[in-house]
């Protein structure tokens, strides 16, 4: 045994001695990259073992196991230990991420366990976000790879600033020099061409345990440290962190009673101190730092990774989601930007769609556009893309629905990161990273005019409002639409009917039927139609509007009470039955693609303005429903 | 105070900012309260997560009837201390029908822990319930989120987990689904007993070495904490000196022989032992994969 984990004597000897040296530790989150066959898990089952986390017990079902799934031969197969559930252990693979755990003299060490193949993208990139150095390994035998390429460009588009080159099964080449010398000159002009300045290269055995803990007498040659000293002396993130400027974003507004006010939160960056100025962001409110509150007394200072409360000497408006930041270093605010999309979801980036988009303690909604490119994450070449699918990287922009404090990501991981979450199925199903703020929303500038929106209906003495129709195709919306439209002229209204098919002639005639042109399309009538309601008309309008996520963005657009969701509802066989058009025995007839009830989804409004049942309804009743809505 | 972080104070903060969140975005959260160390952890840290308010949300104690009598009496006395509510709930059903460790086997753990467990956040209708359980518990564990989404059956699909990436959890649900959250994820049994001798946090006296009646029974020392253990043939209760290094129903529950009486001396004893800290629960013998499958059907 290593004389690094080499305690027991102090343990047993003085406990109390062994206790303030483990209560001064420090902790490191890395993660190591490759595959089964690099001996990724044999590396951490090594560590583990060789760090006395192995209980007896747990040897002696690891012993069986070797015996019975192992790789081994009679030898203790150590990736057994690591590959953590049922399916898996079977399947010899391991493809979640896990966490494991081992600790020394100066450090304690959270892994973060990740497949490495190309269909795994996301679990690496999950492991990654958290992880502070990155171990790399290589099969001696087989030098760099692709995937070794692949994990060095997420490793360090996660900005992970610590890379280990570990050179694997040295002991399978003869412990050569040569060989060793020779990956590493590849992979050094490999690093450099993808922005990566240094790593630590570094020769290993993790089967027969060379380099690792202590060097070994096999490679006399080498001349560096052995992976354990590297992972305990290598600088942490926290020391960084501590250069920036301080921010703090408000988890939680603690207020017990009326004396007291403190804003909850973990800091991200700098050091705070009572009498600090800080600005809050985005609101720009300015006030100085009270009191540095915790539940073991006030403290004269807090620093970055530390969860504390503050409390503000001045009564200013401060909520959940704001970031508490250093008045004279304040945060970016802004509302586009261009960042890197990872898409972890089986269901593709639909450009355009509304997804809520969580950074900090705060949650907004936002549209993610076209990507500019997607990335070829094996050879890092940049390729045209119109969406992102599963383990997809790309560059895009991102516009939020109002401003939110910022940092670019490779300058705070924790301002500048970002998850979008689905906002039927609530899934997380991107992560991104802020590159910067795009300028064109402070440059194009709101062109004011005199006559307004109210000046407009005023005129024409009538209240300006979306009728809006979803419903399948043949339910009967552009019938009962035009009925309406007839009704309204007849009491002198001024309207404008916009009808799907109609569209699709002119203004939307570039649009397909995909989601994503779907989406496009709706966005586009909600803009026509915002500004049909600024002009101060009664808008009706007929589109199938599949989908939830964009009749509630629409909604969204307009003014509080203008938008009417009126659902058409037909029965899928009814309207089938109808077929006024044809289309569905097209669809069903396999002639028809992406067709909404058939073989692309139709989403109820869940809670509509007005529903209308048309096997219950004549469209004259159905008329008269929507106009007594609309004209009390 | 110094710049850098120790490994305690960084889990502390990372725990603080899970509960949190969750107070923050869940509507009707619960802290499951099992009266054990790591429950006396989560606890304390909710106390630091909230101060100088109380947390904002109950305890709840999944009671099985059986635990050590050394563990009702702290469980009333740590909720009063933290000023929170402390709800229990004891599965109807398993009350009637008398289920117990001796008789019922698996069924015992399944119809109080599992179901009443289920019971008791439906009842309630909590919508996110804290676990004091650690990733190094157990090789299932390793894999499970922090904010670990179940289906409205309360069902855990291992396949199917959300990515969780830097510190931004998901919280968003639909009615009637719910999270279970695991703020000690990245803790180990090392650092709890740490923080509790570095804290000075209450727990209960069974983890201490003190002379006990035990008997020795299928490679278990179980203690007789009450006259409902059936004593077999020829079974008679000694008094050893011995501790638990993890609390749960006494029948179900093995003791260690020791004279660690405090918490250096616990410590020292469970850094030079040689068997791992859920070895002493029969639950865990069934098959290698039973943690998982449990989990799977909704155990904690």
């Amino acid at each position: 045994m290593n004389e690094i984990y080499k305690t027991d004597a102090l343990i047993a000897r003085d406990i109390d001695a062994y206790l303030d040296t483990h209560q001064h530790k420090t902790m490191l989150r890395f993660i190591t990259c490759g595959s089964v066959d690099d001996g990724k898990s044999t590396l951490i089952g090594r560590l583990l073992y060789d760090a006395k986390m192995i209980f007896e017990d747990q040897l002696a079902t690891l012993e069986a196991d070797s015996r019975r799934l192992g790789t081994q031969g009679t030898k203790i197969d150590f990736a057994l230990l690591v590959d953590g559930l049922a399916a898996e252990r079977e399947q010899g693979i391991t493809i979640d991420v896990a966490y494991r755990f081992f600790a020394t003299e100066k450090r304690k060490f959270i892994v973060a366990d990740t497949p490495g193949h190309e269909q795994y993208t996301r679990n690496m990139v999950t492991g990654a976000s958290t992880a502070e150095l990155a171990v790399i390994l290589v099969d001696a035998r087989r030098g760099v790879l692709t995937q070794t390429r692949r994990h060095s460009y997420l490793v360090h588009l996660l900005g992970i600033r610590h890379i280990v080159l570990a050179v694997n099964k040295m002991d399978l080449v003869g412990y050569d020099q040569g060989v060793f010398d020779a990956i590493v000159d590849d992979y050094r002009s490999f690093a450099r061409s993808i922005g990566v300045e240094a790593f630590t290269p570094i020769p290993i055995s993790a089967l027969e345990g060379d380099n690792i803990t202590r060097l070994g007498a096999n490679m006399p040659w080498y001349g560096g440290p052995a992976l354990m000293d590297h992972l305990e002396t290598v600088e942490l993130d926290q020391v960084a962190d501590l250069d920036k400027p301080f921010a703090m974003p408000v988890q939680w507004v603690n207020r017990p009673d009326q004396s007291f006010r403190g804003f909850a939160g973990t800091v991200t960056g700098g050091a705070v101190a009572p009498g600090d100025a800080v600005r809050v962001l985005p609101s720009g409110k300015t006030s100085s730092v009270a009191r540095v509150v915790t539940f073991d007394g006030d403290r004269d200072r807090a620093v970055a990774g530390e969860a504390v409360t503050l409390t503000l000497a001045d009564e200013i408006d401060c909520s959940r989601g704001q970031v508490i930041c250093a008045a004279k270093a304040p945060l970016e605010v802004a509302d586009q930007f261009e960042a890197t999309i990872v898409w972890m979801d089986e269901t593709e980036l639909l450009p355009g769609r509304p997804y809520w988009l969580k950074t900090g303690a705060q949650t907004v909604s936002a549209t993610v556009a076209a990507p500019k490119y997607a990335v070829n994450v094996n050879t890092m070449e940049h390729l045209a893309a119109k969406t992102l699918d599963l383990n997809g990287i790309g560059v895009a922009n991102v516009t939020t629905d109002r401003d939110i404090p910022f940092a670019p990501y490779a300058e705070s991981r924790d301002l500048g990161g970002f998850i979008l979450i689905d906002k039927l199925t609530n899934k997380t199903v991107a992560a991104g990273m802020i590159h910067f703020a795009l300028r064109r929303a402070q440059n194009i500038h709101w062109q004011a005019t005199d006559i307004g929106r109210d000046h407009h209906a005023g005129m024409k003495n009538q209240k300006p409002a979306v009728l809006w129709m979803t419903g399948l195709s043949g339910s009967g919306k552009s019938t009962i639409a035009n009925m309406v439209e007839k009704k309204l002229a007849r009491m002198n209204r001024h309207t404008f009917l916009l009808d799907g098919d109609n569209v699709r002639h002119g203004l939307n005639k570039d649009l397909g039927f995909t989601d994503a042109d779907r989406v496009e399309n709706i966005r586009r009538v909600g803009e026509v139609a915002r500004l049909m309601t600024d002009a101060g008309l009664i808008v009706i309008t007929a589109f199938i509007s599949p989908f939830r996520a964009e009749r509630d963005m629409v909604r969204a657009m307009m003014q509080p009470g203008e938008f009417i969701e009126v659902f058409i509802d037909t029965p899928l066989e009814e309207a089938e039955r109808r077929d006024v058009k044809g289309l569905y025995a097209k669809a069903r007839a396999g002639q028809l693609k992406n067709f909404t009830g058939i073989d692309s989804p139709y989403e109820a409004p869940e809670t509509p303005e007005i529903r209308i049942d048309t096997s219950a309804l004549s469209v004259e009743e159905a008329a008269d429903l929507i106009i007594a809505r609309l004209i009390p | 105070m110094s710049n850098r972080l120790t490994h305690l104070q960084r889990l502390e903060a990372e725990s603080i900012h899970i509960m949190r969140e969750v107070a923050a975005e869940a509507e009707n959260p619960v802290m499951l309260y099992s009266v054990g160390k790591d429950s006396a952890v989560m606890l304390h840290l909710a106390k630091k997560a909230f101060f100088p308010a109380p947390p904002p949300f109950p305890l709840l104690h999944v009671d099985t009837t059986w635990k050590f009598r050394a563990m009702y009496e702290l469980r009333e006395t740590a909720a009063k201390a933290a000023g929170m509510e402390l709800l229990i709930h004891q599965n109807p059903e398993a009350l009637e029908r008398g289920i117990n460790p001796f008789d019922h086997g698996s069924l015992h753990t399944d119809m109080w822990k599992t179901e009443g467990l289920k019971q008791a956040l439906d009842l309630h209708g909590f919508d996110a319930a804290f676990g004091g359980a650690r990733r190094d518990e157990e090789k299932s564990r390793a894999k499970e989120r922090i904010f670990s989404f179940r289906t409205a059956s309360h069902r855990w699909d291992p396949k199917n987990q959300r990515p969780e990436l830097w510190r931004l959890y998901n919280a968003r649900k639909a009615r009637g689904e719910s999270m279970r959250v695991f703020p000690l994820s990245n803790w180990t049994e090392l650092d709890i007993w740490q923080y509790i001798h570095l804290q000075r946090i209450a727990i209960v006296p069974l983890y201490f070495a003190a002379p006990r009646p035990v008997v020795e029974r299928d490679g278990l020392l179980l203690m007789v904490d009450d006259d409902r253990f059936p004593l077999r043939e020829g079974e008679v209760p000694q008094m050893r000196s011995v501790r638990f290094r993890t609390l749960g129903c006494y029948p179900l529950t093995g003791a260690v022989e020791s004279t660690a009486d405090t918490l250096p001396a616990i410590i020292q004893e469970m850094l030079l032992t040689t068997t791992s800290e859920r070895q002493g629960r029969a639950i865990d013998h069934d098959a290698a994969a039973s943690m998982e499958k449990k989990k799977q059907e909704g155990y904690f």
